[in-house]
């Protein structure tokens, strides 16, 4: 998905590879790459090994081959699992991918208004904590929701119809919905950046042409948005195939391959079954990565430096239709968060519904309360500051250099790789590999120089900065990309150092996506909870820790309560990026304005 | 720039000595004297539910005030498998109230410590580790029990059920909730239960029935009881102090106690083994099964591992120890693989929702 500027450049400018003289500013480049490629190997790669090594031993630690994979592929479970899971997570990418698209579009290519709320609505799911998206559809859809019942017979008194419906959440229309809304802002967010990529000249040719706008739509549109359109579907399909909250809360007894670890982990304490579904599950991903390489190769870059930005044109009717289309998506996401916050008020729900604030102290139930609010504050700026940092260089260094393409693919590879890891799997892998004092590698004892990490601050900021690496770094990918490599050339040519062609050009031209990578890891922080949940110390309580164990407990209002600080604390985050971003945007993107 | 890097370093390395030394006098000092120990710091693991530590913990903290207790608190699952993981090097001192199964599986793979905290002679014998020193004692029980909300009885015209036969009737078709004993230990325990009551046969003969009328199977042990409290399902499969805990908290929730009897088990202490055991940590043990918190414990649990004068919970039967059935923890735990696997087999691997 990165690297096709690169082929075609060292295709054509064959010259541009030939460096006979390695100098210091080529070592400084190398040593950028190998310290993202050092981070990504203990953050990503190193921390697998435990799990492949327990994969492939019995529940005493002896070595028994593929046993466990036998094993498991003969479990009677296996298959219908394997069935459910391709099933949800291909219905789940073609919903969130075909929504998400005729929503990007919409906001980019036409002149609807009211872009910036309707691009923030996008968002706002990201901003809800996994188990508040679940509170919220079963009010709204379990057997005692809202729309099952009809607003507890409401339209039936008023109205005399009985506007009913049950969707029978419990099964597989809950975890396609809960992964629809858990994907669509993702597949949104990569989509958006791909369809502002357009070249006006292609379609004043196409309109010279005479083509008519469905034509100009397959032959231009599509293929224009074609790495967007990859890149979505690998992150919708990987996610909503490795995801376990949403199965765990409403899959009632549709069983997916993630549940399946949830079960032998914690259910059964096996870990060595559950390390063997882990890798399984890393599977598809590499396979879709390989395939994604493959069909790559063949590609060209579709925006040069004399690309000419596109102008979406007034038009009636599209712009009317877009809104609709907009406002009908945007009114879904809202009902579901607006439930959220309704539930957070409600006395006890489903038999008092009178309103109250008391859900709001959180002095008489689990989880840390306020307290733990403040950490998760912390912790989700410390993932926004030096995830930025780690991800953004990640990215430059892989896409703007030419050194060393051997490991520049390499790095690539495991910052796609990062996506296919459930938070579950992250969570256990970094307890086997950060927390033992030494290893044991062929029967040698090596002591662990990470393990100050475990039970710090740190290894939450780092599970998370992992966690949600592939998504920031396709974001910083593609704004990467739509920077001409002739900034590059034309720098190299000048004898101008590559850092200061970073500092005084990419930088300044990228601090959008800079700001938008900060934001995308600042609100998953606050809302994450699968791979934190084995790694928070006594010391440091995370809220979305705390909204777990409030519902287990039974305090699903104040579940819900604590929620809503969540999505209050993205909000003004977002709005806090909103603001930078408009004045970054009158600084540093005047060269886009027409 | 050299220069400040040099400085750092060797402020690092101050910082990390300084840090060192009070742990190293806090050790050697304790060794010295037999004594309880009275200061220090500890890390409790525990499957406790939140409100009862906010209630059990002020009173250890009142006694030894210069011992820190760190509390991680989750549920049995996520508790455990923190615990087992960390085998390697193990972040908790003691683990508190965490199922006796749990524990069996930690003592199995040799992360716990044997020892016997003051007071043991107080602890009926069933609700202790045979060995001597034991490797976990007891200090309640737990056991299944039914939620069964009235008011949606009530709209359906339908009666409560008293007893496991009742659950099988084909009115309350699609109107249970049970936990999926693949994931959760009150899942594993009903089940377990079932089939000591009534024997292999005829308790896997009962199971189907008991699957044609189940609406969901959960992957927590509380969350049928919260789906019959917001009326989701009209009857959940759950536990005792969960169908106590909402029924106070204003849900329309009968605790029901099957008629048959109910599965059971421990909830138990133990001492977490690991080089430099913190005498705070046997102090926290002692503390764990004294007179005064056995009788905190005896206000929300009927059954305690110490005899307590504290009368019986409102709620309960009135002789809560023969609503237990006869249960054989270790064979349980030896089977746990094999019924689990039939049981999946059988019932988790239609996927079809119902």
């Amino acid at each position: 998905m990165t690297t096709q500027v690169t082929d075609e450049r060292t295709i054509t400018l064959p010259a541009a590879t030939v460096r006979p003289i390695v100098t210091g500013e080529d070592w400084l480049r190398r040593s950028l790459l190998l310290l993202v490629t050092g981070f990504l190997l203990v953050g990503v790669l190193l921390p697998l090994a435990p799990l492949v090594v327990r994969s492939l031993s019995d529940q005493n630690g002896q070595f028994v081959g593929l046993e466990n994979y036998v094993r498991y592929f003969t479990s009677p479970g296996l298959a219908s699992s394997f069935v459910n899971s391709m099933t949800v997570a291909t219905l789940t990418t073609l919903l969130a991918v075909g929504l998400a698209f005729g929503y990007a579009w919409s906001i980019t290519r036409t002149c609807m208004p009211a872009k910036g709320f309707f691009r923030a609505m996008a968002l706002l799911p990201l901003f809800v904590p996994p188990l508040a998206i679940a509170i919220g559809l079963i009010y709204l859809f379990g057997n005692k929701g809202l729309v099952t019942t009809g607003f507890f017979g409401f339209f039936e008194q008023t109205l005399g119809a009985p506007l009913a419906f049950n969707i029978n959440l419990y099964g597989m229309n809950g975890i396609i919905l809960g992964e629809l809304l858990y994907c669509f802002p993702q597949a949104f967010l990569i989509l958006t950046v791909a369809a502002a990529l357009a070249d006006a000249r292609l379609y004043e040719a196409s309109m010279a042409l005479n083509a008519s706008a469905l034509r100009t739509f397959w032959t231009v549109t599509l293929p224009g948005m074609r790495y967007g359109l990859i890149s979505a579907i690998f992150v919708c399909f990987t996610l909503a195939f490795t995801d376990f909250g949403v199965p765990k809360v409403v899959g009632g007894n549709f069983n997916v391959l993630a549940t399946d670890i949830y079960k032998q982990v914690i259910g059964q304490q096996n870990f060595v079954m559950g390390a063997t579904i882990s890798i399984v599950l890393l599977a598809p991903t590499v396979i879709a990565f390989v395939i994604d390489r493959i069909a790559q190769r063949r590609q060209v870059a579709v925006l040069t430096a004399r690309s000419v930005p596109l102008r979406p044109r007034p038009h009636r009717v599209i712009d009317t239709l877009a809104l609709i289309y907009c406002a009908l998506i945007a009114a879904a996401i809202l009902i579901v968060v607006g439930t959220v916050v309704y539930a957070s008020l409600v006395d006890v729900w489903p038999y008092k519904l009178n309103l109250t604030l008391r859900h709001f102290d959180f002095r008489n139930v689990g989880g840390g309360g306020w307290g733990a609010y403040i950490n998760s504050l912390w912790m989700s700026f410390y993932t926004a500051v030096f995830g930025v940092i780690i991800i953004f260089t990640g990215a430059y260094i892989i896409e703007k250099s030419r050194t060393w393409p051997g490991l520049r693919h390499f790095a690539y590879f495991l910052s796609m790789v990062s996506v296919a890891l459930p938070g579950l799997v992250i969570g256990l892998a970094y307890i086997f590999f950060f927390n033992p004092k030494s290893w044991t590698i062929l029967g040698v004892a090596v002591s662990n120089p990470f393990a100050f990490l475990y039970g710090t601050m740190a290894i939450l900021v780092l599970s998370n900065i992992v966690h949600f690496y592939t998504v920031s770094f396709m974001t910083g990918t593609t704004a990467l990309k739509q920077i001409d490599g002739e900034f590059e050339s034309v720098s190299a040519s000048l004898r101008v150092p590559f850092y200061r062609t970073f500092a005084r050009v990419t930088l300044p031209l990228s601090l959008p996506a800079v700001a938008e990578i900060a934001m995308y890891l600042f609100v998953n922080a606050m809302v994450t909870v699968s791979a934190v949940i084995f790694l928070y110390s006594p010391q440091i309580r995370l809220a979305s820790v705390a909204i777990v164990n409030m519902d287990d407990a039974g305090d699903t209002a104040a579940a819900a309560a604590m929620s809503v600080l969540i999505i209050a604390a993205c909000l003004v985050v977002r709005m806090v990026y909103t603001v930078i971003v408009h004045h970054l945007n009158l600084r540093t993107q005047a060269w886009r304005l027409p | 720039m050299k220069h400040i890097i040099l400085i750092l370093v060797a402020a690092l390395l101050l910082v990390g000595c300084t840090a060192v030394q009070p742990v190293n006098v806090a050790q050697t000092g304790a060794a010295d004297s037999e004594a309880a120990a009275t200061s220090g710091e500890i890390t409790v693991y525990t499957a406790l539910e939140d409100d009862q530590i906010s209630n059990y913990l002020p009173l250890f903290n009142e006694q030894y005030p210069d011992i820190k207790v760190n509390i991680v608190r989750d549920s049995t699952g996520i508790i455990t498998a923190r615990l087992l993981a960390e085998k390697d090097n193990p972040q908790a001192d003691v683990v508190w109230g965490l199922a006796a199964t749990s524990l069996l599986v930690a003592d199995q793979q040799g992360m716990l410590e044997p020892y016997a905290p003051a007071g043991l002679d107080r602890i009926r014998p069933e609700f202790r580790d045979p060995a001597d020193p034991p490797h976990w004692v007891g200090i309640d029980t737990w056991f299944s029990a039914f939620c069964a909300n009235t008011v949606e009885l009530e709209a359906k015209g339908l009666p409560i059920p008293t007893s496991w036969a009742d659950l099988i009737k084909p009115e309350y078709k699609g109107l249970i909730a049970m936990p999926n004993p693949a994931s959760s230990g009150t899942g594993f325990l009903s089940v377990s239960a079932i089939l000591q009551m009534m024997g292999e046969e005829e308790g896997w003969a009962y199971l189907d029935k008991l699957h044609d009328n189940i609406a969901v199977y959960t992957h927590s042990g509380s969350k049928p009881c919260r789906m019959a409290g917001a009326g989701e399902v009209a009857i959940g499969i759950s536990f005792d102090y969960r169908a106590i805990k909402q029924r106070d908290a204003g849900e329309p929730i009968l605790p029901v106690f099957p008629a048959e009897g109910s599965g059971w088990e421990i909830e138990a202490n133990a001492l977490v083994k690991k080089e430099n055991i913190s005498p705070a940590a046997k102090t926290f043990l002692d503390w764990a099964i004294g007179e005064d918190i056995m009788r905190l414990y005896a206000a929300s649990f009927p059954i305690t591992a110490a005899v307590t004068d504290v009368p019986i919970p409102e709620g309960y039967p009135e002789d809560p120890i023969a609503q237990l059935v006869a249960n054989d923890f270790v064979t349980m735990a030896g089977e746990r693989e094999r019924i689990l696997a039939q049981w999946t087999e059988r019932y988790d691997s239609k996927s079809e929702p119902r």
